[in-house]
């Protein structure tokens, strides 16, 4: 009997195999051929020369790169601002997970179809509204009327990062959501139980149990912030500027493609080494939760 | 109601309510490039054009060798209504890569309706981010829109087509003034021609008289003004010809040097001034409109516009000179609607149809025979008709200004600065 199971189970494990490199093929072709590809292009790119005429020249110079410092008001203006949105998105995001996971009841269905809601109008269309909003005949101009005095948004860090917080707030708010729904209730009992007060439930039992959703939170909305491009252009009127600005004048107005691939690649390298900092950040959190919870 | 779409889409522009240039490049640039679609009424059946042809005109019966149709161009009435070339199939479709607010709808509309061949606009910010495209391939573009200093580039590129002239028989070079004509000439002073003249114009900047009460003449007032009394409310394009060309003008260079020294000046003053601006944009109109800024380097289109709305806001051109600049229709090389590219060439030229077209987007034409036909409130414009006086000074912008690398590192650092 055992003879005769053998084989089959072998060529069951063969059918599996064959199975996984099947439906596996797309994705490592997709990832291939849009991802490593490109990469490679751009590494080879970044050492090469701009052609007279503009574009790519064949060549090996790490100038591109010592040319970096140039472009480092663009890099640390992308740091701040991606850093400062996200962590503006997490404490606008989490009360509003929270309170949509925890006590929003009948509603919270309705609720969470009015975060989505946004995302049906294009994200161009909505960034622009706040050109009116932010311009002078919009909140600048109520603000005068409540005796503010002049105000200008329109064209600021502030705008550029009201944009980013509206825009980012709904990649932040369902991570979070899906961590505190699935927290088990009945910890928050057994911790009011033992004696211990609101918030330090909240401290010692919610937050480190909603940590893995605040993370991939945090890394959903800081990646994309880190390579925005239109909030900074629409919002920011050419006055804030990101890599992503810098990076569309490399190649469309300089038409210097070398060196815009030497910056592409400084951007990757900095989400990089972001993404792992949250990452170390991420298991010593694991590692606390085990804790708390034993 | 495609056609009445397309024609509240621009009085949207152009009213400001939408915003023109900086959607444009946003949407350009985020999304590959927007594109604008004139429709077609749900053109027929296949090959040949269904409208009538028009069987009066005798000059149109000679389209099958080259040399009878380069004749029949010069016998060719210009008053005459545009028809479209017989026998030749002209496809379907046509891809005009273009400026924002450059084209009369209905100028468009006509065309569709006249060929079946439905024009496809595509919205560009920047002569340089054109030619970017070009040189990463595979556009698709028929038809472009090209500045004067970009044909040396793009006749060493071999992007342009020089054109087949006996497939424009209603264009005659010899009603065009020559300096308007001659950049689209590649090689430089050989007859072949990259381009047809569409219109010509100056860069200067608008101000809204209300707020701007000190006279403003110069370019010097241009960036001193924006650094004291009206800083804040100025914006200057995000266009390294225009921009860094001014700045020039500033200290009295030439507008197109590329003298490092010079550019050195320039950025000097572009960086001290950055703070002041309102924003770096090519889309002025709608901070104009609704107040926010109160000074803006414009070019004439745009300040006719602005002025037909608002009067109070006025066009300066620069005492110490500027840019004036030439734009030209082109078929793009290797063209997938090459036939239909060049009907639309040839439809342009006439001058009934430019006039029409010229009064929709403000911007001075070359044919003189089409000038004939504008109303005398158009020629009579001084912002879209400077003054001689005013136009001596300026320069035409030079090739080497599109691909000199200095100036385009300038503009980017200025831009992160």
């Amino acid at each position: 009997m055992t003879n005769v199971a053998r084989p089959r189970h072998q060529a069951g494990r063969w059918r599996q195999r064959a199975a996984t490199a099947v439906f596996l093929l797309p994705t490592s072709f997709w990832y291939f051929l849009l991802l490593v590809v490109p990469l490679g292009i751009l590494l080879v790119f970044s050492v090469g020369e701009r052609a007279p005429q503009g574009g790519y020249a064949p060549g090996f110079t790490l100038a591109n790169f010592a040319h970096l410092p140039t472009r480092s008001v663009a890099f640390t203006n992308t740091l701040f601002l991606a850093a400062g949105g996200t962590v503006l998105c997490l404490l606008v995001g989490y009360p509003l997970a929270y309170y949509l996971a925890t006590r929003a009841g009948s509603k919270k269905t309705f609720l969470l179809v009015l975060v989505i809601v946004p995302f049906w109008t294009s994200f161009l269309i909505r960034t622009y509204a706040w050109l009116t909003i932010l311009g002078s005949t919009g909140v600048p101009a109520l603000l005068e009327n409540l005796g503010f005095g002049k105000v200008v948004l329109l064209n600021t860090p502030l705008a550029v990062m009201i944009g980013i917080v509206y825009n980012y707030l709904p990649l932040m708010v369902f991570p979070l959501y899906v961590s505190l729904e699935r927290l088990d209730k009945r910890l928050l009992e057994a911790s009011k139980d033992l004696g211990a007060a609101r918030w330090r439930t909240f401290r010692q039992v919610t937050l480190p149990l909603t940590l893995p959703g605040v993370l991939s939170g945090v890394v959903l909305v800081f990646i994309p912030i880190m390579g925005e491009y239109l909030i900074p252009a629409l919002l920011g009127g050419g006055r804030v500027f990101f890599v992503g600005n810098a990076l569309v004048d490399a190649f469309l107005q300089s038409r210097n493609w070398p060196f815009g691939s030497a910056m592409a690649i400084g951007l990757i390298f900095i989400v990089l080494i972001a993404v792992a900092l949250y990452l170390r950040v991420g298991s010593r959190g694991q590692v606390r939760r085990d804790i708390s919870l034993v | 109601m495609d056609q009445q779409e397309f024609q509240k889409h621009y009085l949207a522009f152009q009213k400001g309510k939408i915003s023109r240039r900086r959607f444009m490049e946003a949407t350009g640039l985020a999304t590959a490039a927007a594109v604008i679609a004139a429709c077609a009424p749900a053109s027929s059946s296949s090959s040949a054009p269904t409208t009538a042809p028009a069987t009066a005109a005798p000059a149109t019966a000679a389209p099958a060798s080259d040399a009878p149709a380069t004749e029949a161009a010069a016998t060719m009435d210009p008053y005459a209504d545009w028809t479209p070339p017989q026998g030749v199939d002209l496809g379907k479709e046509l891809y005009l890569t273009t400026w924002p607010n450059y084209h009369d709808p209905q100028t468009i509309q006509t065309f569709t309706d006249l060929t079946g061949v439905k024009v496809n606009l595509t919205i560009f910010g920047s002569n340089e981010e054109m030619l970017a495209k070009l040189q990463a391939g595979g556009t698709g573009w028929d038809v472009l829109v090209p500045t004067n200093y970009t044909f040396e580039t793009y006749g060493e590129l071999k992007l342009l087509e020089p054109l087949d002239l006996a497939k424009l028989p209603r264009f005659d070079a010899s009603r065009y003034e020559a300096r308007f004509l001659e950049p689209a000439h590649y090689p430089a002073g050989s007859p072949d021609l990259l381009g047809v003249s569409k219109n010509w114009g100056t860069t200067g900047y608008v101000i809204n008289t209300k707020n701007v009460t000190k006279p403003m003449t110069s370019w010097k007032d241009y960036f001193d003004l924006t650094q004291g009394e009206y800083s804040g409310k100025t914006t200057i394009h995000d266009y390294q010809l225009t921009g860094i060309g001014n700045a020039l003008k500033y200290f009295g260079y030439s507008f197109n040097s590329i003298d490092t020294a010079e550019l050195a000046k320039a950025e000097e003053i572009l960086i001290a001034t950055k703070s002041h601006f309102f924003a770096i944009t090519s889309d002025y109109q709608p901070p104009l409109r609704n107040g926010d800024a109160w000074i803006a380097m414009a070019w004439t289109g745009d300040a006719a516009q602005l002025n037909r709305d608002l009067p109070e806001i006025q066009y300066v051109i620069g005492s110490e000179g500027g840019e004036l600049w030439s734009d030209f229709f082109s078929v793009v090389a290797g063209a997938p609607h090459r036939e239909a590219a060049y009907a639309f060439l040839d439809y342009m030229s006439t001058p009934k149809v430019a006039a029409k077209d010229a009064e929709f987007h403000g911007y001075p034409i070359v044919d003189e025979v089409a000038t004939g036909l504008l109303p005398a409130s158009f020629t009579g414009n001084p912002i879209i008709y400077p003054d001689d006086a005013l136009l001596s000074p300026l320069e035409f912008g030079a090739a080497v200004t599109l691909t000199d690398p200095n100036r385009a590192e300038l503009w980017a650092r200025f831009k992160s600065a």
